[in-house]
């Protein structure tokens, strides 16, 4: 057996890795056996890759030994409530890399051709001008769209979806003309004017990535975040076909497949559909659309909302993206272990798209020890939902705006929702007045069996934790 | 032929990768995203290769740099994945 035979081999032992690895990511009980067997499906073929004649060892270890060591760092350093930005950053860099990949492979080609003058200069093929032309467009897309996700996420750039008028026009021109200077390119890759195609693509590319995700809001990121996953997939995929390599085929397709999966159970749970989440840049503007609620708002001490818990005999807590802000999830799990010690039936009730990533409030939850049987989806609270002496609402918004069921002028009007205002009293923890993350008015906050208690999550929950312990 | 056969590879992993995740509780999903978000660091197989004695030094410095990057996204995206499953695991008993 010669080495490439080995190597294929082993890429296919890889592969079957990679798909059990997936699959067994999808139970509960055997998912960390499915991320480590994916994770040696990895190591193997990366062991293998190694053995290729030819490669540069001092670049080829150096490069591995500097990431592998800033991975490690960041991973271990991160706090559990920012890991949407940690995987979206993580994301942004595997669709840079997946860039560079159909990027040097093109340097490699012209450069190896201008080695060769005194020959006819052999062309790369239209097929594999295509794919280095899709590497770069969906790496750049998800790299620059990952990396302003990351600013979003983090903060840094503002949470609210940004529009400017014309900017669908702008956005389609964009890839218009990504789409007609890769066509150009590929048809004639050895062209004198190729190489300023080809960087123009690149740029255009990266532009586009930002211009996607200006115009999605906060409320909206675990779909963005999921897609971005797929992409990087895909373009995994695209610089597997650059190279010839089956491997990164498969497992880009895999991750891009079932990454798209996991987008379309993210905007099933909004009732909505991915291409209006892209472009309706929801959220920006205040109170664009949907009725203006009437009531008061009618704010409550910690203090007194401590005596009405105290009697109560059935809670439901839903938590929000203000939870993960305020790190509150510690604080909640305690209050309710001492809700249980006061002979009440506790429960969490997690919206689908609650957070900023796909499964966010479950990650937290999870952080706090909170017990699993505690969690129940949107669906199994909603039923008996009446029964509930008081539903508190921790930093969530959209999803229990009432306005998404009987309101038809709503910008959120058919999305699922936790029914909070169907509890016989809410509690609405919330940092201040304004309209919050998503930019709607919530009717829910002004309904009459609603009390506010404003201030920092986690101090609030945390003084009705002292008031119980002190009792 | 090598084209068609890689695409039919790919075609046929595209079919496979929809059937995997047919049904996934929600509380998986974050890892299930980091985790396969992990798998897409495998275009570090492709760094490596691009990082060849024979390319000139152009592209192997992006190679090196696509290296640099695919690498952090697969060790963290496991690491990262792993610490979650741990947190999960104490409770589902």
């Amino acid at each position: 057996m010669d080495a490439s035979t080995i190597v294929n081999l082993s890429y296919i032992v890889a592969a079957i890795l990679f798909i059990f690895g997936i699959k067994m990511l999808g139970k509960a009980d055997s998912a960390k056996r499915g991320n480590l067997l994916s994770a040696v499906g990895m190591l193997l073929a990366v062991i293998v890759t190694l053995l290729s004649k030819g490669l540069s060892y001092p670049l080829v270890i150096g490069g591995l030994a500097i990431g592998s060591a800033i991975g490690f760092v960041a991973a271990k350093r991160v706090q559990m409530t920012g890991m949407p930005e940690l995987v979206a950053l993580f994301n942004g860099f595997g669709g840079l890399a997946s860039l560079l990949v159909g990027l040097a492979e093109y340097y490699r080609a012209k450069m190896s051709n201008n080695l060769l003058e005194s020959v006819p200069v052999e062309e790369l093929s239209s097929f594999t001008a295509t794919v280095i032309v899709l590497a770069i467009l969906i790496g750049g897309i998800t790299f620059t769209g990952s990396i302003y996700a990351w600013g979003k996420l983090s903060g840094k750039l503002g949470g609210r979806a940004l529009t400017f008028t014309g900017q669908k026009a702008f956005n389609a021109l964009l890839a218009l003309g990504i789409i007609a200077a890769g066509i150009v390119f590929s048809i004639s890759p050895g062209s004198g004017l190729a190489h300023t195609i080809l960087i123009t693509v690149l740029v255009l590319s990266l532009l586009l990535g930002i211009f996607a995700v200006m115009p999605i809001g906060g409320g909206d990121m675990p779909v963005v975040i999921s897609l971005l996953n797929s992409c990087s997939g895909l373009a995994a995929c695209a610089a597997g076909f650059v190279i010839n390599n089956n491997v990164l085929v498969v497992a880009g397709c895999l991750v891009g497949a079932s990454g798209l999966i996991l987008t379309i159970i993210m905007c099933k749970a909004m009732n909505r559909t991915l291409l209006n989440v892209l472009v309706s840049g929801f959220g920006a503007s205040t109170q664009a659309n949907g009725a203006k609620s009437t009531g008061e708002l009618k704010p409550i001490s910690p203090e007194d909302a401590y005596y009405i818990l105290e009697a109560a005999k059935n809670v439901i807590i839903i938590p929000g993206y203000g939870m993960a802000v305020a790190q509150a999830q510690h604080a909640v799990k305690e209050l309710g272990a001492l809700l249980e010690e006061n002979d009440c039936e506790v429960r969490f009730a997690i919206h689908p798209v609650a957070g900023r990533m796909p499964g966010h409030m479950n990650v937290l939850l999870a952080e706090a020890d909170v017990p699993y049987e505690q969690l129940a989806e949107m669906d199994d609270v909603n039923p008996m939902i009446e029964m509930v002496d008081v539903a508190i609402v921790i930093g969530a918004n959209d999803v229990v705006n009432p306005a998404a069921g009987n309101d038809e002028t709503s910008p959120i009007y058919g999305m699922p929702i936790i029914e909070a205002h169907k509890a016989k009293t809410t509690f609405c923890l919330k940092r201040g007045k304004g309209a919050g993350f998503s930019g709607l008015e919530n009717q829910l906050f002004t309904a009459p069996k609603t009390r506010m208690i404003y201030g920092d999550a986690k101090a609030t929950v945390t003084s009705m934790v002292a008031q119980f312990k002190e009792s | 032929m090598e084209l068609i056969l890689l695409l039919f590879v790919f075609v046929l992993a595209a079919f496979l990768g929809f059937e995997l995740i047919a049904k996934i509780p929600s509380q998986l999903h974050t890892p299930l995203m980091s985790g396969s978000n992990a798998i897409s660091g495998i275009t570090v197989v492709g760094a490596i290769l691009a990082v060849n004695t024979s390319s000139s030094g152009l592209s192997a410095w992006l190679g090196f740099a696509a290296i640099v990057l695919a690498t952090i996204n697969v060790v963290g995206g496991y690491m990262v994945t792993d610490r979650m499953l741990a947190m999960f695991k104490k409770k589902v008993k």
